[in-house]
């Protein structure tokens, strides 16, 4: 785990990811303004540093209703303005960028940040930026599995020899600036489906999954999945994290916090999916078993430390912030994260703590 | 509500018949109604490649977002090689997986002759359950011998689709008012 810079030995670890989703509050109707979305994710990751959060990501979205396009500029700043906080992409879509840039800004991410800097590499949900950054989207998987491999190999070799389909070869590469301890820790993000769970074994790669609605067990066999294609690759599961991700929103009552956050989630979702969230399953958050954590601190505390025991994963990254959240409510989740939620989990995964 | 029928070929003449003597019913007991009678040989639709149904452009925009905005789809299909057309499950293929959640599907089947009425039964609604339409469970299938001229010379047939359409309604009124009740219960 070391090369991955977590130290299980002190609990799982517990962090915020955004997408960077521009939209109105549905309970006012009103949106802030781009520049107010960008700054707000920079005060965001700042509160949660001061918190005593593990980790801060920011993902990239090419389409309306996002502000994030530029996610390593928006986390550049957050480097700036945090302290201990690991910060990364949730996610980075290399399929659609070079890796050798991507390299080369998220290694100087890693200088700035004093060895904070990860990616998350992932394949995009929505395709619209296939034609804003001139890409084939009938080469989707394969300019994925190409580019992901290749950021790969920088991040292990100082000098780079490549040759592939997607862009000119590199002869005697040197992709500079190095970070800080030589390399990063690269993720791959997964949907809910064990499909690319097995790709990210196969490759050896710590694995980062969606988790939408539903039971954690169904979710498990996606992780089940993971850990067997390493093991089938000879590689150790218990030396490669998984990061688990999914909506979340505290409040003083379970009540209180699915009558908040609802809305957000349907609303939002309408504009960037298409389709609403069905009430139904949102409603199913006050069974232990859903993934979905969203309720008492209390009761978020019971489901975390379930999928925990369910999982065993290294990271869970919760989603707080979409469709319009205020600011204000932000804060809230986040003091209650800092005060309530995060010592509970810790305590007991940490090594020697006594799991729930 | 809003209502969209869809005639589910690029060729041929009896779904389209068929379909718009459902629309005259159907316009005759609920003439307040908003509708759209989508004929697919009227649009050039892509093949579906994946991506979010908002991300398409031109006809296959237009008639992915007419679908996704119904509370009450028609769907018409002829029975093209013993199964429905291409056309109309590349329609299918383009939405997301729970495109129909919430909406009530009717079901108009026309057929060289009743050796495929089995068709829909066992082939167009899985999908539409699969896509979790509330499927009005009686649909009308109408052959070869139904129709002369472009027009449907069944009388049975004229009832059967005035049944379609008001089971249709219904079902949408009845699934609404148990979903406003639920929802009301959540109290959230």
């Amino acid at each position: 785990m070391e090369n991955y810079r977590i130290d299980s030995s002190k609990g799982i670890e517990f962090g915020i990811y955004t997408l960077g989703d521009h939209l109105a509050n549905p309970h006012t109707g009103e949106r802030i303004s781009a520049q107010e979305r960008v700054q707000q994710l920079v005060r965001l990751a700042q509160l949660a540093d001061q918190a005593g959060l593990d980790f801060f990501s920011v993902g990239e979205s090419h389409q309306p209703y996002f502000a994030s396009q530029a996610h390593a500029v928006i986390l550049a700043a957050i480097a700036q303005a945090t302290e201990k906080i690991k910060i990364g992409s949730s996610s980075t879509i290399i399929s659609t960028s070079d890796p050798v840039r991507v390299y080369e800004n998220f290694a100087t991410l890693d200088l700035l940040s004093g060895g904070r800097a990860e990616i998350v590499a992932g394949r995009a949900s929505r395709v619209g930026l296939f034609e804003l950054l001139g890409y084939d989207l009938h080469d989707y998987e394969a300019l994925f599995e190409e580019k992901f491999d290749l950021l790969l190999q920088i991040n292990q070799e100082e000098v780079v020899n490549w040759s592939g389909e997607f862009r000119k070869p590199l002869r005697n590469a040197q992709v500079l600036p190095r970070p800080v301890n030589g390399s990063l820790p690269i993720w791959r993000a997964v949907g809910g489906t064990p499909a690319s769970a097995i790709k990210a074994g196969y490759a050896g790669v710590p694995m980062i999954t969606a988790m939408l609605g539903g039971p954690a067990s169904v979710f498990k066999r996606t992780i089940d999945a993971y850990r067997e294609a390493l093991t089938a690759r000879g590689f150790d599961p218990t030396q490669i994290p998984v990061a688990t991700t999914g909506f979340f929103y505290a409040a003083e009552t379970t009540q209180e916090a699915l009558r908040d956050y609802y809305p957000h989630i349907n609303e939002g979702m309408k504009k960037t999916n298409g389709q609403g969230f069905p009430k139904q399953l949102f409603a199913q958050a006050q069974d232990h078993r859903s993934i979905i954590n969203v309720g008492s601190p209390q009761q978020i505390i019971e489901k975390i430390l379930y999928q925990h025991e369910q999982f065993g994963h290294q990271r869970y990254l919760a989603q707080l912030d979409f469709g319009g959240v205020p600011f204000e409510k932000m804060e809230r989740n986040i003091e209650l994260i800092g005060t309530e939620i995060l010592p509970a989990i810790k305590k007991y995964t940490k090594q020697g703590g006594t799991d729930a | 509500m809003k209502v969209v029928g869809i005639a589910g070929s690029i060729v041929g003449s009896k779904t389209k018949t068929a379909m718009s003597l459902l629309w005259e019913e159907m316009l005759k007991a609920y003439p307040d109604t908003d509708h759209e009678l989508l004929d697919l040989a009227d649009y050039e639709l892509q093949f579906s490649d994946g991506r979010n149904y908002l991300e398409y452009t031109g006809d296959t925009a237009y008639v992915t977002q007419k679908l996704m905005e119904a509370d009450i789809l028609f769907i018409g299909t002829p029975i093209f090689q013993a199964s429905i057309p291409g056309t109309l499950k590349n329609v299918f293929d383009l939405l997301p997986t729970q495109a129909f959640r919430d909406k009530v599907a009717g079901i108009v089947v026309t057929a060289g002759s009743a050796k495929h009425y089995l068709v829909a039964e066992q082939q167009l609604k899985p999908i539409l359950s699969y896509m979790k339409a509330h499927i009005v469970a009686s649909y009308v299938f109408a052959e070869e011998k139904d129709f002369l001229n472009g027009k449907v010379i069944n009388d049975d047939v004229h009832l059967r689709l005035q049944r379609l359409a008001e089971d249709a309604f219904d079902l949408a009124e009845a699934q609404a008012g148990v979903r406003e009740k639920k929802e009301a219960e959540y109290d959230f």
